[in-house]
């Protein structure tokens, strides 16, 4: 931290992507990678505090967040969970094959994560409808009905409350699915910079970057999913 | 805006100013200073826009009733005072302008990290501002600069979505300044400027870009989780349903009491060049005061509860924060005395910046002071929500941060334009903002512990006088606010050349031309001495340039 | 500029990470009582290390950008833990809230 940085590289020789208040192509990628950190560090705090608040009415109100969390449905969770994973492998060898210069493989490794992206938001998609269906959406009048059934005989003392809770299942789902788009987004810029032959062993900042954040938005699920979807589902309703 | 400054004598040397010219080169530059100058032209229209809602409400407390307007626009001045004055003056103020222009100078270094991300953040501020100014124009907003659930998310019917969505945007802005300031002053440094040598500029920038990053995402969640509540109806802080009014304060506080910490730490890095520069020494205690910026940024954020003492929150929850807000106020206090050691057996020269500095060192003790009392529990109970906490935090903000703005603009102002304001009437401008500012301010202590309270448009008739006195101070200190406002333009183009050193102040920006060339050095500079050796010799020492 | 791990390696994280997964879906059907919570976070807090330090390749970096990592989770738990302050204590006296 404290070594000085090369004097001022030479014109001719450098890349033709060194951006001229770099001394060399490490101090920039080296900067975008440290910018990036710090980006995603206030992307932690930002859900950080959804999971606050969300963590605070939770244990407010424990009997009727057991009852919401009777009506998520795990196996979307799961499967989501699951095509995140593979969507953070195929972006980690996309980043890899970035770095070894390997452009079929780059575009390929993209082009997978990008659809698994898709897919999850597809899920998510399903989800989101099923809830609407089974009128478990407070956001809207008229789509809340909490009242009780005959698989949830007591479910109604509950209903103001697991509004509360639910809004907060759609912000907290809703945006990281936003982030998920943005991804989707990030990667096709990537995609199409990459069919461009941009990207060499000497200059693969920006799928570094996209990829630091792709596996951040995948952090962001892996404690969303048991949050939301596992805790409480083994409990009966009191 | 760029005609006036296509003077003739400026462009003798190139330099950022007259390298381009046309609204384009302006308007989509990647040089750090000239952003830092769109900066302070777009914050002054702000700070005047939040002046008039302050001129406004001392008018209205002329008299004890409320008789100018009636409560709820009388809301809707200290809410848009509130708004403008924290999210679009005092939170961008010095970072944005001085920081923007002088942190990569300060470090030898040619450009911040990412050029156009910070272009970036401006134009992010103006779309924030223009929010804002949509709020104002539509018909205001009544909520307080605080924004409380549930009046902010239910029950109010004013533009509070469009002042929230303002205020959520800056904040971006505000992510990204304090992002660049981080990674540029990692990795951008001249050879030989270790963490060591660094000007307290740049580590009081350093720390508020911490708080930045760190605090500002959760205010923004906050706030969208009101516009959300509101926009779908839904009463996610409404008590009505279960919903936890203190919730959404403990997550607005999160934010906005270090956000106070983001507002003065760089008026107090601008304070340790100026007590360095006109005391001719170097500054005592550098490892203290540099230790204390990060000690201020990180305990800043554990006391946020004592604004919530009174709201119902645990009294084991305001007892800890009570303690730990007593111990915030060791490293601001460690500064004062650094400051005041820096000064002590100094060659003091007493040149309108170090005017600014005198009026920070004392009027920001007293405003920390009466912090301490707000700190105590027991006195908290009385005072909360009257006059004594509008006071206090007007002598820390207004007494300490503008102050210090005002004193680093006089300060670097030849740098940045190579012109120089004139003296005598900065001088006179400087003792009327230091008379104003008491006058008004300090007779709110009194009231507020006789009981006035705060936010409301009318008055018990035993504070009148004092209120008077406080809205004539107030006229004195608005005076104060436009007479350099004048001078400043004036001197754009009537005021007489600067050099490139005209203080004989250390640091690197002091070593380059005036106003500093587009790279901003002409080779990059080796640094081989300490940030503030003055003292040791008449001539200030050049850093040795790189060949 | 940094090493290149192995496909193996990743392919290896990524096995680890599906095989938590589901550990953690068929753990939650079983009722620990407040053990669940705490497993369930438990397993979250280590698939989140494996991205963090192979997928994001964090194991290379520079301790700087560590310090950056750990400080902004740090962060967060300082957020939750001192949410967690007032709401755990307001029932701890009979006159616990201030008023």
């Amino acid at each position: 931290m404290t070594e000085p940085h090369s004097a001022v590289a030479e014109h001719a020789e450098h890349s033709p992507y060194l951006r001229h208040h770099f001394d060399s192509m490490e101090q920039q990628f080296d900067s975008a990678t440290l910018g990036m950190w710090v980006f995603l560090l206030t992307e932690i705090m930002f859900f950080g505090g959804m999971f606050g608040a969300y963590t605070v009415y939770r244990s407010m109100y424990p009997a009727a967040f057991a009852s919401t969390s009777m009506h998520m449905n795990p196996a979307f969770g799961a499967a989501n969970t699951a095509v995140l994973i593979v969507s953070s492998l195929t972006m980690a060898l996309a980043v890899r094959s970035a770095r070894l210069g390997k452009q079929q493989a780059l575009q390929m490794f993209l082009v997978l994560t990008m659809l698994f992206g898709i897919a999850f938001l597809v899920i998510k998609g399903f989800e989101y409808h099923e809830h609407w269906v089974d009128m478990k959406v407070p956001l809207f009048s008229g789509h809340w009905d909490y009242s009780n059934t005959p698989e949830f005989p007591h479910q109604a003392q509950y209903s103001h409350q697991a509004q509360i809770l639910f809004c907060f299942y759609f912000f907290m789902t809703g945006f990281h699915a936003l982030h998920m788009l943005v991804g989707v987004g990030l990667m096709t810029t990537i995609l199409m910079m990459a069919r461009h032959g941009i990207f060499s062993k000497d200059y693969f900042t920006p799928v570094e970057i996209s990829g630091l954040y792709w596996h951040f938005v995948d952090i962001v699920w892996i404690f969303l999913f048991p949050l939301l979807y596992l805790i409480g589902n083994a409990r009966k309703l009191i | 805006m760029s005609t006036a400054l296509q003077t003739p004598e400026v462009a003798e040397t190139p330099n950022y100013l007259n390298s381009e010219y046309g609204w384009k080169s302006w308007l989509f530059t990647k040089d750090h200073k000239r952003i830092a100058v769109l900066y302070i032209i777009s914050i002054t229209v702000m700070f005047f826009i939040g002046g008039i809602f302050a001129s406004l409400i001392r008018i209205e407390l002329l008299t004890p009733q409320g008789d100018l307007v009636n409560s709820g626009t009388y809301n809707k001045f200290f809410t848009m005072h509130g708004i403008v004055m924290v999210f679009f003056f005092l939170i961008p103020s010095i970072p944005a302008t001085l920081g923007n222009f002088f942190l990569p100078m300060q470090i030898g270094a040619k450009y911040l990290a990412f050029p156009r991300i910070n272009l970036l953040s401006w134009y992010i501020y103006i779309a924030g501002a223009i929010f804002a100014l949509a709020a104002i124009v539509l018909g205001g907003v009544d909520t307080g600069w605080t924004f409380y659930t549930p009046f902010s998310s239910t029950y109010s019917n004013t533009f509070v979505i469009t002042a929230a969505v303002g205020v959520f945007i800056a904040g971006f802005s505000s992510i990204l300044t304090g992002l660049n300031f981080i990674v540029t002053v990692h990795k951008m440094r001249a050879p030989g400027m270790t963490w060591g040598r660094l000007p307290l500029f740049v580590w009081a920038n350093y720390a508020t870009s911490l708080i930045q990053v760190l605090g500002t995402p959760v205010v923004a969640i906050t706030l969208a989780l009101v516009g959300l509540e509101r926009a779908f109806h839904i009463g996610i802080f409404d008590p009505a349903i279960g919903g936890d009014p203190i919730l959404f304060q403990h997550m607005f506080w999160f934010y906005s009491h270090p956000a106070v910490y983001i507002m003065i730490l760089p008026g107090m890095g601008v304070i340790s060049e100026l007590v360095t520069c006109f005391s001719r020494k170097s500054i005592f205690g550098y490892p203290f005061v540099a230790a204390s910026s990060l000690g201020i940024a990180i305990i800043g954020f554990l006391v946020w509860g004592h604004h919530m003492f009174v709201t119902g929150m645990s009294m084991y929850a305001s007892l800890y924060f009570s303690l730990l807000t007593m111990l915030v106020a060791v490293p601001s206090a460690i500064k004062i005395f650094n400051w005041t050691a820096t000064m002590f057996r100094g060659s003091i020269s007493y040149d309108t910046p170090m005017l600014y500095a005198f009026g920070f060192i004392g009027l920001f003790t007293i405003g920390g002071l009466t912090g301490l009392f707000l700190a105590t529990l027991g006195v908290d109970v009385h005072v909360t929500d009257t006059y004594f906490v509008v006071a206090h935090f007007h002598y820390v903000m207004v007494g300490g941060m503008v102050l210090a703005y005002l004193g680093g603009m006089h300060f670097w102002w030849p740098k940045i334009t190579g012109r120089m304001y004139p003296e005598g009437w900065a001088k006179f401008a400087a003792l009327l903002v230091f008379a104003g500012f008491n006058l008004t301010f300090f007779p709110q202590f009194i009231t507020g512990y006789l009981g006035q309270p705060r936010r409301y448009h009318a008055y018990a008739p035993e504070f009148q006088v004092l209120n008077v006195m406080s809205t004539a101070g107030a006229s004195v200190l608005g005076l104060g606010y436009i007479i350099p406002l004048i001078y400043f333009l004036w001197s754009m183009k009537y005021g007489p050349k600067a050099g490139n050193n005209p203080w004989n102040a250390k640091g690197l920006e002091w070593q380059t031309t005036s106003p500093p060339p587009t790279f901003n050095f002409e080779q990059t500079p080796i640094v081989t001495e300490d940030a503030y050796a003055y003292g040791s010799e008449s001539a200030p020492e050049e850093a040795h340039h790189h060949d | 500029m940094h090493s290149v791990p192995s496909v193996r390696t990743y392919v290896t994280v990524w096995a680890v990470l599906t095989f938590l997964t589901f550990a953690t879906y068929y753990i939650a059907q079983i009722d620990l009582g407040p053990w669940n919570i705490v497993i369930a976070l438990c397993i979250a807090f280590f698939k989140m290390s494996l991205v963090i330090f192979f997928f994001m390749n964090l194991k290379a970096e520079s301790p700087l950008t560590k310090l950056f990592a750990a400080g902004g989770f740090f962060w967060m738990i300082l957020l939750l833990g001192q949410f967690f302050v007032d709401y755990i204590s307001r029932d701890w006296m009979p006159c616990g809230k201030m008023w």
